[in-house]
């Protein structure tokens, strides 16, 4: 081992502090406890997304959350001391295995049959009979059992399983195939994470997908949500006793374009269809790199607002208008000298401190209009302010607009997803697994039967499950008529 | 079907008890006339094929509850736990076949049986699959899960029985308050039960109003008297009230309803110990010590060790690949820090740390047992407090 050999400069040291098992358990113990101090109180990622977390956790939690902030865990697993642990045991897992992997693998290579007579002594289990009973039968027994055979002088080294002592090395080189995959993700082009809402009907970009070969678009048809019949009989008991309704499904029904790369700037994209997909909970829509996933959605947002000029005192109509609430004109015509101009318009209207109309954002939640009302009667045009549940006018006016429709329509959320990384990820997952298992479903067994001055000498070892081993050689004494060798840790303890 | 699959874990409980009583009595050293070895070998083979039985039974309950729901029944804390259970009887049934140790089933029925009468408390009705739950990740993710747990909860078993048998009795200890405190707390899940099913024959009802985290307002239905309420709450009844109100931080569903049955649990535990210590007029481990006393330590450290060895890599695989590859599919990632993802981490490290503490540092016997009750403990968290205490995504199950 190096770390027993060389410890002069500073790469020694460092190399025989990460070689130690004793630090690489204690770097595992330390992630393991400030992993679990993270989960006290929930993460910054998973509070409230219009919150000041500098506030939040002091009032929601107390003195302990605002403790839990100070300290930094409100992000744990981002932070540079998490992310420096992670690394750490990294680190220490190349090194513990280089530092162990390799002297093993020599000193099981090139291992001597006869053994020193303190070594044999010195097994746990071990026995000294007298000779005389056939070497050939102990053999034959011992190959039965599907142990490797070594002869030198008449000694005999049986053993069976080596590849089990990989196990550890395997399993590490999957951890560390792991963890450079999880890394990657920080290089640029390994990985994309966007968010995209589209409305039915609408065609979009996807964002994240641009290459010099040019991009994908998406056109959302649809949007479902089902919900659970709560007469459904199999159900009905659980939806009872919940009172609200459980989803069933929720399903953008899209097609995906692609689009050639544009010279002209601002140009319209030619879009060539791809495919029609449904996209659903579990069921991405996977292209090239990209995924594409079900992971939100608004219903019935206000798409077209339909509205009468009718005159205040008769009642009478003199035509409809429908707004497009996101691409509104400015003037709209009803013919026989009769329009509407809109002089401004609030989608997401609030009164701002000023106690002035603003809009929250371009989102028509709540949508409003000051709109100019121009009539033969009327030719200067009469000025109203026109919301939901809000209508104010100035002074005497004649006419007015009142609401006769709305059009809405479902927007789903998607999430755009590109992760490289994966396939390091999965094989450094499969490598592990299987170095796992080589490692504890198999146990390395070796026997020694050394002929000495006439007696004969029996020594087994195993790395772990002695029982197994025990009970091993109880059926190959019986067998072979060799003596059942003697766990001298029981002696000892006796 | 659904009546049939109740009738049938019904059954299975019933006999995993008898199964109990036949491996405590194969372990009574009081047949004077009959050969000892004989003696507990017979009744171990009654016993097991009992267990044997009676999980046939639970698998019978399984199946028909899976046909009757249309899908896999593990997707609430009823399924779940109940499957959690099954699969502890089925790594008991595995280990006892290689082992051959009865005080194993002494052991070991009886806490699959606290965790599938633990289970039945829960809401029973067959429910629905929400989006997120539609796909067959539910059945191989939480199944091989629930098995990996299963295994290891029987390294606790055998830790356990371990340390009941070398722990010294003859004075007071800190090892021997441990193991009190472990009687104490599995005679809390037996306190549970009992109160729960006391309220429910009495048909026990109080409920509250109040306003919870997300501003919505809550009633909430307790079926125990309330000792602790909700924060802010009011009680719609005049039922015995609430002494004080449960901490505002407490944030799962229904969070403050389970913590009042929380505090039942932690009380009953304390009379039903108070009652059995005064019986007993000794540590109920000084009382249990006895008849363990032909047990190798050895053997019991080994199917300790083993339990740890094939359920390592199961729980792995279950808890964090398979996880993994449903949490890509379906959030979108395949890690996103989840509490119940973190603490399915925590037991993986835990269990790591373990393996190279003995194969590597050569922890063997005590401090090994001592090593399996944590990480029992650690998956108890996480099957219990994650869905009491901290709000994630996997508060369904």
């Amino acid at each position: 081992m190096r770390s027993q050999t060389y410890n002069k400069t500073m790469v020694d040291k460092i190399w025989n502090f990460f070689s130690s098992v004793k630090v690489g358990i204690w770097i595992i113990i330390v992630i393991l406890i400030a992993a679990a101090i993270g989960t006290i109180f929930p993460q910054e990622m998973y509070i409230p997304p219009n919150v000041d977390p500098t506030t939040y956790y002091k009032e929601e939690y107390g003195t302990p959350g605002q403790i839990f902030y100070l300290l930094g865990f409100h992000n744990l697993y981002g932070s540079w001391w998490f992310l420096l642990l992670l690394a750490a045991l990294g680190i220490s897992l190349i090194i513990v295995s280089i530092d162990r992997g390799f002297p093993l693998y020599r000193a099981l290579k090139y291992q001597r049959v006869t053994r020193h007579e303190s070594f044999m002594k010195r097994q746990r289990l071990f026995a000294v009979s007298d000779s005389g009973i056939s070497m050939d039968r102990v053999k034959r027994v011992l190959a039965k059992k599907h142990y490797k055979i070594k002869e030198d002088n008449g000694n005999i080294l049986a053993e069976k399983n080596r590849f089990s002592r990989w196990g550890p090395y395997v399993n590490h080189a999957g951890l560390i195939i792991f963890l450079i995959g999880a890394m990657l993700r920080f290089f640029p082009g390994m990985y994309t994470d966007q968010t995209l809402w589209i409305r039915e009907g609408e065609t979009v970009a996807v964002p994240g997908t641009k290459t010099e070969d040019g991009q994908y678009y998406l056109k959302n048809h649809k949007f479902i949500m089902e919900l659970y019949d709560k007469k459904d009989k199999d159900y009905s008991a659980a939806l009872d006793k919940t009172g609200n309704p459980v989803p069933k499904n929720y399903q953008s029904n899209v097609t995906l374009y692609h689009a050639g790369p544009s010279d002209v700037v601002g140009a319209k994209p030619e879009l060539k269809k791809e495919r029609d997909a449904k996209i659903k909970v579990n069921e991405p829509l996977s292209f090239n790199d990209y995924s594409l996933y079900q992971v939100d959605f608004k219903l019935n947002e206000f798409h077209r607002m339909n509205l009468k000029l009718e005159n205040k005192k008769s009642g009478k109509s003199y035509g409809e208008i429908k707004v497009n609430l996101f691409n509104p004109k400015s003037t709209y015509v009803l013919g026989n000298g009769y329009k509407v101009e809109m002089v401004e318009y609030f989608p997401n209207f609030k009164l701002d401190e000023n106690d002035q109309p603003t809009t929250e954002n371009s989102v028509p939640d709540n949508p409003a209009f000051v709109f100019k009302m121009f009539t033969p009667e009327t030719p200067k045009g009469e000025t109203a302010f026109i919301g939901i549940r809000k209508n104010v006018e100035a002074g005497d006016n004649k006419y007015k607009m009142s609401f006769s429709g709305i059009e809405t329509k479902n927007v789903s959320a998607l999430t755009v997803k590109k992760d490289k990384t994966l396939p390091i990820i999965i094989i450094g997952g499969i490598i592990f697994m299987l170095g796992v298992v080589q490692g504890l479903y198999w146990n390395h067994r070796r026997i020694w039967i050394q002929q000495r001055n006439g007696q004969l000498w029996i020594a087994a070892h195993t790395n772990k499950n002695w029982f197994g081993l025990k009970r091993e050689m109880q059926n190959i004494s019986e067998d072979s008529g060799l003596v059942m060798p003697i766990d001298q840790s029981d002696e000892k303890s006796a | 079907m659904a009546e049939l699959s109740s009738t049938l874990l019904y059954i299975a409980f019933i006999i995993y008890l008898i199964a109990t009583l036949v491996f405590a009595m194969s372990l009574s050293d009081k047949k004077g006339k009959e050969n000892k070895a004989a003696y507990t070998r017979r009744w171990g083979r009654v016993g097991y094929a009992l267990s044997i039985l009676g999980f046939i039974s639970q698998l019978g309950y399984f199946v028909t509850r899976w046909i009757a729901s249309g899908h896999a029944p593990v997707s609430n804390l009823f399924e779940f736990t109940t499957f959690f259970g099954m699969m502890m009887v089925f790594a008991f049934i595995l280990l006892y076949g290689i082992y051959k140790t009865n005080a194993l089933g002494v052991f070991a029925m009886p806490i699959a049986l606290l965790v599938i009468a633990y289970a039945s408390m829960f809401p029973k009705d067959i429910a629905p699959l929400i989006p997120a739950l539609q796909s067959d990740w539910l059945k191989i993710h939480v199944t091989t899960a629930a098995l990996g747990e299963g295994i290891l909860s029987i390294s606790f078993v055998a830790g356990l029985i371990f340390l009941i048998r070398v722990v010294d009795q003859t004075r007071s200890t800190k090892k021997t308050k441990m193991l009190e405190i472990i009687m104490y707390f599995l005679l809390c899940v037996f306190g549970f039960i009992l109160v729960s099913a006391i309220s429910a024959a009495a048909g026990y009802e109080t409920s509250f109003n109040f306003t919870d985290k997300k501003d919505q307002k809550v009633e909430l239905t307790y079926n125990v008297p309330a000792l602790v309420g909700p924060p802010n709450g009011t009680q719609a009844d005049d039922h015995f009230g609430p002494l004080v109100a449960s901490p505002s931080w407490m944030n799962g569903e229904q969070a403050p309803r389970k913590f009042n049955t929380f505090i039942w649990s932690l009380l009953t535990g304390g009379v039903l110990y108070g009652i059995v210590r005064l019986i007993l007029r000794k540590r109920i481990s000084a009382a249990i010590q006895p008849k363990l006393m032909n047990l190798k330590p050895d053997l019991l450290d080994e199917i300790s060790y083993r339990s740890v060895a094939i359920g390592f890599p199961v729980f792995t695989l279950g808890a964090l690949i398979f996880a993994m590859i449903w949490a890509q599919e379906a959030w979108t990632r395949f890690w996103g820090w989840d509490p119940k993802e973190v603490w399915a981490l925590i037991t993986f490290l835990f269990y790591a740390a373990y393996l190279h503490f003995r194969l590597s540092r050569g922890w063997h016997g005590e401090k090994s047992a001592w090593l399996c009750v944590i990480g029992f403990v650690i998956i108890m968290f996480n099957l219990i407090a994650v869905n009491l205490v901290i709000s994630g995504l996997h508060s369904y199950a």
